[in-house]
């Protein structure tokens, strides 16, 4: 049962999202996201779950809309273009509250772009991408181990705190093959009762259930915003995370999410080699964001630089958090090119100072 | 051990298929690996690579630039990794398919003429096992008793019962090693 496996990003994610009990897919092929539509079009249907394919990522997601609002365990994935495609519906979600998994499988853009990868969608994910004042849970993995794991968590944090949670990851990730082990998972014991609130039908006299994102009464829809801003910051203060890689001793530090944080290490080990004491700092949720923990090692630096597969994205969040304590670079790919240990290595050496103590 | 290797060639080579093969084989063995692929356009009939990372120890990136082994399958890929194997590092490549050798000189570098010999064996299509084999003689990082076993897994069940002809052709590969 618990075997290592070797698979693809795509697919355990996939795997592991029917482990979680998922009742529901509903998705549009793209590319580098494919093989997890395929996988559940070839699973799904034998473990209890309902496998749609849709005419279009607006279809799919209002899939999801309808399937969430009845209860069920529902999730769809996509890459970039088709994620833009999606953005109203998710909007809509946002504010009925129904708890459901996304994922984008991020490639190059803008515009319809490349299929190699990129994290060029970060702000897209973590500053709203659709209309209004909402958050999602983000996600971002950075091994196929973690694919899996995050899955898992992305659906408990969904149902827990009634919203969208977000796998954001990019199409390296997606493709690429490492061993992967598929933790126990109680589905009757992770599962939180939804009867308080899903559209299952009134039967015995039960009060009526309503999901809408709807509330034309500028005071109710002010009551709404209310109601999400309290549960965003209750998100802030509980489910912060992140990965701190030698940063005990550390001058220099590098921040980077996702695949860019696998390179950004082997760029530690490097510098290390050399003797430049660098540190990493990996944010996992990119929403709620680390920015306690960056300030706090901003005290402990003499600089930071941020690698981003984008032309300077979460940067932005990194400078919020250091509020112009140390000097915050950037180095950065875009359009699908990856940037390489060695790269990254240049950019510290051109930064690095050792850190004066007092 | 940590090996780093690129194996690129045409598409339909068995250029992904081999670099799957070892590392599942890694996999059998307990090692910690990574497969890679170049995915895209260049599947559907230009070149391929993949990057395959079998190690002792936990991989930091799969990005990669430098490697201990390239493996190369056509002239494209010659040009332009030739120069990505790390100084004292590995060449391998199939004789009939490069016309240009590499000129490396901190290389070691094995000319393997895999296509002729899978010709030799009625089939063209174990060229990818020749070279792998002849890999293995070079870096003796898997035992081929893991290979096998991760055949089972990249073969669908249909063709299982080729699994004694890559035998074959994956014990040729390391006989040729050192022939040349």
């Amino acid at each position: 049962m618990n075997k290592k496996q070797l698979m693809k990003g795509n697919e355990a994610l996939a795997e592991a999202a029917i482990r979680a009990g998922l009742q529901g897919y509903f998705g549009y092929p793209i590319t580098p996201q494919s093989e997890l539509l395929e996988y559940m079009s070839r699973e799904l249907h034998k473990r209890g779950g309902a496998f749609v394919q849709a005419e279009s990522e607006i279809a799919s997601i209002n899939m999801v809309y309808g399937a969430a609002g009845a209860g069920a365990r529902v999730m769809t994935s996509t890459s970039s273009p088709g994620y833009s495609l999606m953005q109203e519906g998710i909007s809509y979600i946002a504010c009925a509250e129904l708890p459901c998994l996304l994922v984008n499988v991020v490639r190059g853009g803008p515009g319809l772009g490349t299929i190699q990868p990129s994290q060029g969608d970060y702000f897209q994910a973590v500053k709203g991408g659709g209309h209004g004042d909402y958050k999602l849970i983000v996600l971002a993995p950075n091994s196929v181990q973690e694919m899996a794991d995050f899955t898992y968590i992305g659906f408990d944090l969904a149902d827990q705190y009634r919203m969208p949670v977000l796998i954001l990851t990019d199409g390296a990730l997606g493709q690429m093959m490492e061993s992967v082990v598929f933790p126990e998972y109680d589905i009757e014991k992770n599962r939180t009762n939804h009867s308080s609130w899903a559209t299952t039908g009134r039967v015995n006299g039960r009060e009526q259930h309503v999901i809408t994102s709807l509330h034309l009464q500028s005071e109710d829809m002010e009551k709404q915003n209310q109601i999400l801003q309290k549960k965003y910051r209750k998100i802030e203060e509980n489910e912060v995370r992140f990965e701190t890689i030698q940063t005990e001793d550390a001058d220099f530090l590098l921040v980077a999410y996702g695949l860019s944080a696998r390179i950004a290490h082997k760029a530690v080990n490097l510098a290390r080699e050399e003797g430049l004491k660098v540190g990493l700092l990996r944010p996992i949720s990119l929403y709620p964001f680390p920015y306690q923990a960056i300030e706090d090692l901003s005290a402990k630096v003499s600089g930071i630089l941020t690698v981003e597969m984008s032309a300077g994205q979460m940067v932005e969040d990194v400078r919020l958090a250091v509020n112009g304590k140390v000097p915050v670079g950037f180095y950065g790919r875009m359009g699908g090119m990856i940037p390489q240990p060695d790269e990254i290595l240049e950019e510290i050496k051109k930064l690095y100072s050792p850190k004066r103590r007092q | 051990m940590n090996e780093e290797i690129i194996i690129a060639g045409f598409g339909g080579q068995g250029v992904l298929s081999m670099g799957m093969t070892l590392a599942y084989a890694g996999m059998v063995e307990d090692k910690e690996v990574i497969w890679m692929p170049s995915y895209g356009p260049e599947m559907r009939g230009g070149t391929a690579n993949c990057i395959v990372v079998v190690s002792d120890d936990k991989v930091s990136s799969p990005i990669i630039n430098k490697f201990d082994t390239t493996i190369i399958l056509n002239q494209p890929s010659m040009d332009k990794f030739e120069s990505a194997v790390k100084p004292g590092g590995n060449i391998v490549y199939e004789a009939n398919n490069v016309m240009n050798p590499p000129t490396r000189d901190d290389a070691k570098v094995f000319k393997i003429p895999a296509a002729e010999e899978a010709k030799k064996l009625n089939n063209p299509r174990t060229m990818n096992m020749i070279i792998l084999g002849a890999f293995l003689a070079v870096k003796p990082i898997i035992e081929i008793s893991s290979i096998l076993e991760a055949l089972k897994k990249v073969l669908p069940k249909r063709h299982h019962h080729l699994i004694p002809l890559n035998e074959k052709a994956l014990r040729l590969g390391m006989e040729l090693v050192g022939k040349d």
